[in-house]
Formats: structure tokens, C-alpha cells, sequence
């Protein structure tokens, strides 16, 4: 494409093909009847999406139907637990569980028979089962409170394909940018808009945009984040997988506000889904001249490249990050001075996260107001999350800033599984601390998440309930500090495994008392003392489960007892005598012989007498409890 | 799975022409690396040091750039890598007690190799399929939703093979 007529025009010729998905009838004489849309994301991937797809592509085939029915590969839908996932437009029949054997069902009925399946028809406990019908995946209870923005075209479009991208406004806001704006113009709209960056810090985007653009300097990098470190969390896989680019518009846009012409995307190795799109989608912009020399005839060059991580968490630190791409070891450095200024080859730079970018292009098109309208007080916008632990509905929600936290558990994520009681959500992952249930009602903001000692950090929410320990927790996400601190700096890598070597005594029956003061006193010299943000927020997961949790550390302290029964040195495994059956199944794999059965005389009334754990043989293993199907097992 | 001589020397060859490819791009040697230790599965002190010399740079910059960063390996990996995830997620699902299972199994630690050369366990932080959790993954195989008593019967599979 070389005009912006040409980008329009585009846009125009593709609404009829992207009809179909907006739940309209065929338009086009020779279009496709359905599209049928199929999660390719990693969670479904990994639950045989791909199978999927390809088997209904032969069964259409072997029919005649490839041209009456077209297959989608979509970015993740979010709901991934239910996976692998498929919709059928124009009705928009929403499919969870599929498998490959389901196919053959699905095109008979559905596809050529025009009648739901229902059997295979997603449902929960507010959407039941009704034959013949099928809840649209935007009236579900996880989706029904959403507010999609970052996350608007995964699960809609066909990231492989640029066309789609375009037919969903794509590029209109880097033609806008090139055509009608200044780059102060564009600084000013994204800072009016009050985003603030979504990778843990909260820096003002246009704040840190301006800075850059001040930078006097012949050459300027744009720089994404998508290392996406902290355990548990999946939002920029998703968008890289679902909506590559957004990416690349946002960081084109950004090169023309601060006056860079190169880019790079710095990914974590461990998302080859995500780096094979974004590396398809760079190549394709570039084909259409949406990157490169002479963007759509403005004079304006752009070009990029990927680059990849190579498995260390504190790559996701922006200085570490600059000089891994410069072919160093990923170690930290001072600022300042910092990346706007001197970053990456000494150049000016700016480093965002990839969910910042994946909001640009929509505040241009839509203006900073209606991002602003969004959130509340000093956080606007929507965030995205990636709930998991101990939830009904795992997976990726992005939901207004200020959202109360007790409506992203119940609302959203449909409350915790099998009866349990809600104890925790863990935020900000390696850096960030935990609310407590007292605390449920807080809003998810930058402020109010800071008032209690925890953060918004990336956007990994993991939800615990009565069965995890608190100090089981801390002492986690210290072994993974531990194992990620650089060591460049003394306080992160000697009083990180210090405190780690309290946590684990702890946790191991051997706590003393002023165990706690030691732990909050190393905190506090690691936190003022780090060289970066690794070290300086590391010790906050302790923090925070000992400011809301200290009675479950005095319990393991004193008492030698862990009241969650997860500690595997403090807890012992039983067997309810009442619910076992006898079957043995547990005696049978227990590795060391510790179960033996009870004497039947004991038990008049049963058919087969139970079975009795010999705790000083028992190794704790937990393959017994795994095992038994009539949850008869039980550690505490 | 141990290369012959003509694998290794052609191997050898391609990453002297992706050198010669990359050299010139700005911040070339983790691309370089990253090449040489998916086609060897390692970086022999050979590898390293063929590396150096292309780039005129000392061989301790890349042992220590090596040795810096998770995916590089210096001894050669086992035929099945297996993956137990421990990111948060999968750990409050109750990974540990599956990660023990495997190393129980096979009598290794993590990041080892078996006497036999069959499997290698690699610590793992996250692989984006959280809504599985807990999750293993061996070579390119995922398993979801596992239990402890799960992983003899998997393990089994792969030594049969
Ligand atoms: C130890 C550590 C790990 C980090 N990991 C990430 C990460 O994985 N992804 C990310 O976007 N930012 C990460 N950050 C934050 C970055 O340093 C930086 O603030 C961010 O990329 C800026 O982009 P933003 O303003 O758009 O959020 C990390 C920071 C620290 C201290
Ligand atoms: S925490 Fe295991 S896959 Fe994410």
C-alpha cells in the first residue's frame, strides 16, 4: 500500500468478508456461510486446538464445504481453561471442550444440518444447558463485565492475516498520526489519556514519550517489553498471540512522536507461538509498506526486529533488557541515567510494555477523553489480568482500573472451586504483595493497591484459598528471586537467600522466635539498598503475608504446626475411616508400604474394612492422595 | 541421539554461515548463541570458541554471557527434556508435589541428566498455559491438570520409546 486512499479503501473492500463474524448474514455472492473461529492461543494449542482445526478442515473438504465454511485461527478468547474453544458465526454458538472426535458431529449437525450441539455447548453455573441453544461467548458471566480494549481483536481476528487487522481500523491511527499530527500532538493525547505504563511501574506513557522526544540525538530506539518475567502471568503472550499488530502500529506511532526510526521487540524465549506470529505480521507490514522506507507516501521511515530472551527474569528490567539485546550478560545498571536519555547502543530510548502499546493506536483513534473516561482518579483505562490459582474461570480478563477485587473473583472469575473459602489474591507477582480477604472490597488501582502494601505490578492475579500457606508462598517467590538475582549487587544476592534460609527453617519446623524481626529488618536493607527493581521489591511477598498473615508464621513459629496443612514437614496425611472404601488403590501406590489395611473385625458394617496411614513410615509424597476418588485422604 | 561426524562438521558449517549473515548486525552475539545452541543442543567449548574468533571477542565474554542466562546449556542434554512448570500459578495448583514425583522417578535433580542420556528434568517458570495447571511438558508434549500419580505411567511411555 502506498497511500493512505489505498489503507481505506482496504478497509472498506474487507467489512463484506468480516460480516459473517459480526453475526450478519453472507453479504458477498461467493463468501463463506461461517466462519468458524478456533482458539490457536497457547492454552488451547497445548489441549489439541490445532488437531482440531485440521481435522474439520479435511472433514469440510471431504463434504465440499471448504468454500461455504471458513476456519479462523484466532488469538486466545481467554477463557482458557475451558479449552480448546470454537465459535460458530454468524449465530455465534459457543463450543468449550472440543475434541478432535467432536468434529465429525459438529459439521453434520451444525454445519450442514444448520442445528446446535448442544452437548457441546459452553455452560456454567449461571448458564445453563438449554437445548438447542447456545449463550453468546459476550453474555457469559467471565465476559459479561469485561471491557476489552487491549485485548479488543483477540479472539476476533485472524492474527496471521493483516487484512483482518485492517478490516478492524487497522493502521488508521498510524496514517492519522503521519498525516495530521505533530509528534507533540501525539505525545499530548497519550498523555492527556493518563495511561500509565502496564508493565509494573506506572510511569506516565507521554510523560516518558516527551523525554525521549527532547533527547537531542541523530539516532532513536522504540523498545518492547514482552519478557513478561512474573510467573503465572500470560497478558502479553496473549496480545503477541492474538493481536500482533497493534504492536507494531503502536511502536511505528511511538517512532514518529520521539523522532525514532527503529524498533525492536525484545520476547521471552519461552513463547514460540507468540514470536512466530510477531515475526509473520512484521514481515507482511512490511510488505504492505506499512513499515520500512516511505511509510504510505509520507516520507516517514520505520523497520524493526525481534530479538529473543534466553530464560532471565531480570531481562524484564529495562536497563538489563538493553544490554541483553546489546549481546551482554542481562545485568542491571544504575539510573540514571535512564533509557530516554542514554539507552540502548548509548541512544535515546524508550522501553514500553507490550499492553501499553496494544492501547495506542485506540486513544489516537478515539481520543485521550474517551481513554480517560475509563478507570478512575490517577489510573484510567482498562487493565488486563491473567487469573489462575485456586478459580473457577482461569484465564485472561481485562476489566476497568478501580474495579473492586471482590467482583474479579466472584463476578468474573465465578469464585473459588469446591466449597473452598477465598483467602488471598496474589498480585504483582516476584515484586508484589497479597490481599487478604478482609480486603476483598479494594479497588484495583495504582493508589489503593499501594495503600495496603501490594501492586497492580503486570497483571498476574493468583487466587489462593484455605489449603496454601502464606509462608509456603513467601518462601516460593524468594526461591525464584533467589534464582533470578543477577548477583551483580551484595543486598539481593546474599540477603535475599538469607532471608530464604529463614523462611525455609521456618517452614521447616525449625523457626525461632524474632524469626519475624529478622526477616522485616532484611527487608528493609534489601529494599533501600538493591541496584534495581529486582532486589528492591523482592522482599514485599514477605512483607505483605506477614503484615496480613503474621498469626500463620507464629503458628509454624511456635506451634510447629502449618494451619493450611501444605507444609510438608509440619502436616501429616490420614485416612477418614468413615469415607473409605477399601478399595486400596492407595495402599497399592504408596511407594514405601506405609498404608496397611485395618482389621475388619473393627468394622462390622462395612463391605471392606478401611485403610490406615503409618505416619512415622509415611515420606509424604501425596501419591495417595491424588489417588483416591472418594476423598477419603486428607493432610493436615 | 549423539551426532556423526559429517552431522556435526555440516552443522558446524551452517552456524559459520549464520555467522557470517549476522555478524554485522547491531548486538549480534545472543542471536549467534541462540543459533548454535539449537542446533547443537550445547555450547561445546569448540562452539564457543569458533564463536569468538569470528567475532574477535575473548572466549570468557561468551562463557560469561553463557553461563548468565537459563537457556544456554554447556553439557549436552538428554533425548527428552521434561518441563514440570512451577510458575505461581501452577505451584499453588500443587506443581511440587508433581515436580517430586518425576525426580523420585528418576532419581535426578532438577537440571540433570540421566546416567542413560534418556531425560533431562529443566526448570521451568511459566509456560503460558496457566488455565491447565499444573502443567508438564515433556519434549513438545503438554500434559495438563497432572497429578503425581500420573507421571510413572508418562515417564513409561518415553522410556519405552
Ligand atoms: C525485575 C524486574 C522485572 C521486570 N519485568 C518486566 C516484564 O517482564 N515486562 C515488562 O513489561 N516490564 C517489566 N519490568 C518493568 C520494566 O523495567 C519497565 O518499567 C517497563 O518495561 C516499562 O514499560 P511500561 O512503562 O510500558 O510499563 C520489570 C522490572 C523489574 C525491576
Ligand atoms: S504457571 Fe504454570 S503454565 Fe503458567
Amino acid at each position: 500500500m502506498k497511500t493512505i486512499a489505498e489503507l481505506y479503501a482496504r478497509c472498506e473492500a474487507m467489512q463484506p468478508k468480516m460480516a459473517v463474524r459480526r453475526g450478519l448474514a453472507q453479504i458477498e455472492k461467493d463468501g463463506y456461510r461461517r466462519h468458524v473461529l478456533i482458539c490457536a492461543g497457547t492454552g488451547c494449542t497445548s489441549s489439541s486446538s490445532l488437531k482440531i482445526a485440521a481435522a474439520l478442515e479435511e472433514n469440510l473438504k471431504a463434504q465440499g464445504l471448504e468454500n461455504d465454511v471458513k476456519i479462523v485461527k484466532t488469538g486466545c478468547f481467554g477463557l482458557c481453561a475451558v479449552g480448546p474453544i470454537m465459535i460458530v458465526y454468524p449465530e455465534g454458538t459457543f463450543y468449550s471442550q472440543v475434541a478432535v472426535e467432536d468434529v465429525a458431529e459438529i459439521v453434520e449437525t451444525h454445519l450442514k444440518n444448520d442445528k446446535i450441539v448442544t452437548r457441546l455447548v459452553y455452560s456454567d453455573e449461571h448458564t445453563p444447558k438449554v437445548e438447542g441453544q447456545s449463550v453468546a461467548l459476550s453474555d457469559t458471566t467471565f465476559y459479561k463485565r469485561q471491557h476489552r480494549v487491549a485485548l479488543r481483536n483477540c479472539g476476533f481476528i485472524d492474527p496471521e492475516c493483516i487484512d483482518e487487522y485492517i478490516a478492524m481500523d487497522g493502521y488508521k491511527a498510524l496514517a492519522k498520526v503521519l498525516t495530521s499530527m505533530t509528534p507533540d500532538d501525539v505525545i499530548k493525547v497519550v498523555l492527556d489519556s493518563g495511561l500509565r505504563g502496564r508493565g509494573g511501574g506506572g510511569f506516565p506513557t507521554g510523560m516518558k514519550w516527551s523525554f525521549a522526544k527532547k533527547s537531542v540525538s541523530e539516532k532513536k530506539y522504540v523498545v518492547c517489553n514482552a519478557d513478561e518475567g512474573d510467573p503465572g502471568a500470560f497478558m502479553d503472550r496473549s496480545v503477541l498471540e492474538g493481536d500482533p499488530h497493534a504492536v507494531i502500529e503502536a511502536m511505528a506511532i511511538a517512532g514518529f512522536a520521539i523522532g525514532a526510526d527503529e524498533g525492536y521487540v525484545y520476547v521471552r524465549a519461552e513463547y514460540p507461538i507468540a514470536v512466530r506470529r510477531l515475526k509473520l505480521a512484521i514481515e507482511q507490514a512490511r510488505a504492505e509498506g506499512l513499515l520500512g522506507k516511505n511509510i504510505l507516501g509520507t516520507g516517514f521511515n520505520f523497520d524493526m526486529q525481534v530479538r529473543l530472551g534466553a530464560g532471565a527474569f531480570v531481562c524484564g528490567e529495562e536497563t538489563a533488557l538493553l544490554t541483553s539485546i546489546e549481546g551482554n550478560r542481562g545485568e542491571p545498571k544504575p539510573r540514571p541515567p535512564f533509557p530516554a536519555v542514554k539507552g540502548l547502543f548509548d541512544k535515546p530510548t524508550i522501553i514500553n510494555n507490550v499492553e501499553t502499546y496494544a492501547n495506542i493506536a485506540q486513544i489516537i483513534n478515539n481520543g485521550a477523553e474517551w481513554f480517560a473516561s475509563m478507570g478512575k482518579d490517577k489510573s484510567k483505562g482498562t487493565k488486563v489480568f491473567a487469573l489462575s490459582g485456586r478459580i473457577q474461570h482461569t484465564g485472561l480478563v481485562e476489566i476497568p482500573m478501580g474495579t473492586p477485587l471482590r467482583e474479579i473473583v466472584y463476578g468474573v472469575g465465578g469464585g473459588v472451586p469446591n466449597g473452598k473459602a477465598f483467602k488471598a489474591a496474589q498480585m504483582g507477582g516476584p515484586s508484589g504483595g497479597c490481599i487478604p480477604a478482609s480486603l476483598i472490597d479494594t479497588n484495583i488501582d495504582y493508589d489503593s493497591l499501594a495503600a495496603i502494601g501490594a501492586m497492580i505490578g503486570s497483571g498476574g492475579l493468583v487466587v489462593m484459598d484455605e489449603d496454601n500457606c502464606m509462608v509456603d508462598i513467601a518462601k516460593f517467590f524468594l526461591e525464584f528471586t533467589v534464582d533470578e538475582s543477577c548477583g551483580k549487587c551484595t543486598p539481593c544476592r546474599v540477603g535475599i537467600r538469607k532471608m530464604l534460609d529463614i523462611l525455609t527453617r521456618i517452614t521447616e519446623g525449625n523457626g525461632e522466635e524474632g524469626d519475624i524481626e529478622k526477616l522485616e529488618e532484611l527487608a528493609y536493607m534489601i529494599k533501600t539498598n538493591s541496584l534495581c527493581g529486582l532486589g528492591q521489591t523482592a522482599p514485599n511477598p514477605v512483607l505483605s503475608t506477614i503484615r496480613y498473615f503474621r498469626d500463620e508464621y507464629e503458628a509454624h513459629i511456635r506451634e510447629k504446626r502449618c494451619p493450611a496443612g501444605a507444609c510438608k514437614k509440619l502436616s501429616n496425611f490420614y485416612i477418614l475411616t468413615d469415607k473409605c472404601i477399601g478399595c486400596g488403590l492407595c495402599a497399592k501406590n504408596c511407594p514405601v508400604g506405609a498404608i496397611e489395611r485395618l482389621p475388619k473385625e473393627d468394622f462390622p458394617d462395612k463391605k471392606l474394612a478401611p485403610f490406615t496411614i503409618d505416619t512415622s513410615k509415611c515420606i509424604k509424597c501425596g501419591v495417595c492422595l491424588g489417588n483416591c476418588k472418594f476423598k477419603a485422604i486428607i493432610k493436615k | 541421539m549423539a551426532l556423526t561426524q559429517e552431522q556435526l562438521a555440516a552443522k558446524m558449517e551452517e552456524l559459520k554461515a549464520f555467522i557470517e549473515e549476522n555478524k554485522n548486525v547491531d548486538g549480534p552475539l545472543m542471536p549467534i548463541m541462540q543459533k548454535a545452541q539449537e542446533s547443537f543442543g550445547y555450547l561445546s567449548i569448540e562452539v564457543m570458541t569458533m564463536i569468538a574468533d569470528a567475532l574477535d571477542i575473548p572466549v570468557s565474554k561468551i562463557y560469561g554471557v553463557a553461563t548468565f542466562y537459563a537457556q544456554f546449556s554447556l553439557t549436552p542434554k538428554g533425548d527428552n527434556i521434561i518441563q514440570v512448570c512451577t510458575g505461581t500459578a501452577c505451584y499453588v495448583k500443587g506443581a511440587q508435589a508433581v515436580l517430586d514425583k518425576v525426580i523420585e522417578e528418576l532419581g535426578i535433580h532438577s537440571g540433570e541428566t540421566t546416567a542413560d542420556g534418556k531425560f533431562t528434568i529443566q526448570d521451568t517458570r511459566c509456560l503460558g498455559c496457566c488455565g491447565l495447571a499444573p502443567v508438564m511438558t515433556i519434549n513438545e508434549d503438554v500434559y495438563g491438570r497432572m497429578v503425581p500419580g500420573q507421571v510413572k505411567g508418562i515417564l513409561d511411555k518415553y522410556r519405552a520409546l
